[in-house]
């Protein structure tokens, strides 16, 4: 098995997941509570990644942080270095390809939060952004946890967006999943066996943590 | 300048009638306003816009010098800087504070000391001694009523906004809570406005009412104003009380109490104690009119007067009698032909101690 396959791709989901936690609640928040008539855009915008092909993704991505665009040129001045086919770039990618499988938990569980507790917390006089920190969240743990664990066994199976930012950099970009096909091109199933395997085991565990909390088969969260 | 408060607003919910709200009353210490009214008259929809979660979309709201709302303005205070506080009809307590929590939850502003004396003043005004760490869940239906309204009072509001405080509890507890939310009221001496559907509890509770009907007030005065004198057929309808006058107790024997009102007694259902002060409510279709000095029934009250006057009402006629008090009676048209009353004539009117209740201030 290539640990340090596994390494990138344990790293990278931990911090797109982490993005999207700072990324994602703000956005989920003002998709939840927001009464703009055009909000359908940005939700239609939000939920791309989980129709459109990675390849294209991908595509518009490596477009968009190239050194020829105005993004990269930017990047380029700040770092030194171009943001394509580098870890920072995968990030990046990863994030807005994750996107939904944090958002759309995060809403959903904001929308399960009654309103009337929203309003009582308002006239107790507490702004909006102390009523989402002291009542919101709190009561939306399943969903953000929910939202979390998807983003994060999302990136760790991520294949086409990779292959089209990150490349095959050992250490730096390939990831679990281009792994698996380099070692397929080589002919080495037992190696490809191995790691998908590990994946496969992964992910199932993460799906079962996620069913298994949304039934509330665990008595950590109360029952209504 | 007198303290006042300016309600003058219009809100239309799509599909449904606009609601327009004119109110406009002098406010002392502790002015209670209820907004009385069927559901769906747009009583709540008012008192939301008082506590700033409802924008309507034209008019005006005044609390003595505050302007909360002036469409033509563009003022807009949001709920957090009017300093109310609102006890939603379902109480909304968070289910993951305590009671102590939820008591605290508005005390953003104090010290964590202060905080925390201010909710044991809280916990004993509301006699919620032992349950400081319970979860809202865990507590009977006048608990949570009692959390939730320690909660609105705790950051000493400006003004108390109540919706239907009594309709979630069960019919016996209601009574009881009745009596001991109108003491808590008097004592904290604050200014109020409260919501509900139940006349008892109008009178109850309402220094001033406003009664409202299809999304219009309909009548603002006080609870005799209102109530006796209704000022159409729909306010009459509404409140369908059509006899209210003071009296005080001057007997009491386990619920049954004896009153005196304006020198004639009556003996009506209440637990007030003697000397207490009371309304007492009787509705016109519940008084049975005789011929002047004809023969028992077993009825409690029998009362001699004489015909003020008579309004036909439909197929029914309200007579009004003055005995002692002016008392409302509903009679048929054949009734009224066989006691041939007129303007003027003696008649007795009877009704069951059940049918007059005595409601205490």
């Amino acid at each position: 098995m290539n640990w340090l396959a596994i390494g990138v791709t344990v790293k990278l989901a931990s911090l797109t997941s982490l993005a999207l936690v700072a990324i994602g609640l703000p956005i989920a928040y003002w998709v939840t509570f927001s009464t703009w008539r055009w909000k359908f855009l940005v939700e239609s915008i939000v939920a791309l990644p989980l129709v459109l092909p990675p390849t294209v993704l991908g595509f518009y991505i490596l477009v968009a942080i190239g050194p020829h665009s105005p993004l990269g040129r930017v990047y380029t001045d700040l770092a030194g270095h171009p943001l394509p086919f580098t870890f920072e770039g995968l990030l990046l990618a990863s994030i807005l390809y994750s996107l939904p499988f944090a958002v759309q938990p995060f809403a959903a569980a904001f929308e399960q939060v009654d309103r009337r507790l929203i309003e009582a917390s308002w006239t107790l006089g507490r702004s909006k952004v102390q009523t989402f920190v002291r009542l919101i969240v709190p009561l939306s743990t399943a969903g953000l946890i929910t939202g979390v664990v998807l983003s994060f066994a999302h990136t760790l199976g991520e294949f086409g967006v990779v292959l089209m930012v990150g490349g095959n950099i050992a250490g730096e970009t390939r990831t679990v999943s281009i792994d698996i096909y380099d070692e397929v091109q080589a002919l080495n199933y037992a190696g490809a066996a191995k790691t998908a395997l590990f994946l496969l085991v992964i992910s199932y565990l993460v799906l079962l943590a996620v069913y298994a909390m949304n039934r509330k088969v665990w008595s950590a969260w109360p029952r209504k | 300048m007198a303290a006042e408060v300016v309600i003058d607003i219009t809100k239309t919910y799509p599909g449904r009638p606009p609601i327009h709200a004119a109110i406009r009353y002098a406010l002392d210490q502790a002015t209670s306003l209820v907004l009385f009214g069927p559901s769906g008259s747009g009583k709540t929809t008012v008192l939301r816009s008082m506590a700033g979660l409802e924008w309507p979309e034209r008019g005006t709201i005044r609390f003595i010098s505050r302007t909360w709302l002036n469409t033509e303005a563009r003022v807009r205070v949001p709920p957090q800087q009017r300093r109310i506080g609102y006890m939603p009809q379902d109480y909304a307590l968070f289910p993951h504070y305590s009671v102590a929590g939820n008591i605290g939850y508005g005390l953003g502003e104090l010290s964590p000391v202060e905080r925390t004396t201010r909710v044991e003043e809280m916990v004993e005004l509301f006699q919620l001694q032992g349950l400081e760490t319970a979860r809202p869940r865990e507590l009977s239906g006048g608990q949570q009523q009692r959390v939730a309204l320690a909660r609105a009072v705790a950051p000493r509001p400006q003004l108390l906004l109540l919706d239907e405080p009594l309709s979630a509890l069960d019919a016996p507890t209601r009574v009881q809570v009745r009596g001991e939310l109108r003491r808590l009221l008097t004592q904290l001496a604050l200014p109020s406005i409260i919501v509900t559907h139940d006349w008892t509890e109008a009178l109850t509770f309402g220094d001033v009412i406003a009664v409202m009907g299809k999304g219009n007030v309909l009548q603002v005065g006080s609870p005799k104003d209102v109530f006796s004198r209704p000022k159409n057929a729909d306010v009459a309808l509404i409140v369908g009380v059509e006899t209210v006058v003071e009296g005080s107790v001057i007997e009491q024997g386990e619920g049954l109490a004896t009153v005196r009102v304006n020198g004639t007694t009556l003996k009506g259902l209440g637990a007030d104690p003697v000397g207490a002060s009371v309304l007492v409510c009787i509705r016109a279709e519940d008084v049975v009119l005789e011929q002047a000095g004809s023969g028992m029934t077993s009825a409690r009250n029998h009362l001699v007067g004489s015909v003020t006057g008579m309004m036909p009402q439909g197929v029914m006629v309200q007579v009004m009698i003055d005995c002692g008090f002016p008392l409302a009676a509903l009679v048929t048209r054949g009734a009224m032909e066989d006691l041939s009353l007129r303007v003027g004539s003696q008649v007795t009117a009877a009704m069951k101690a059940g049918a007059v209740h005595l409601i205490g201030r």
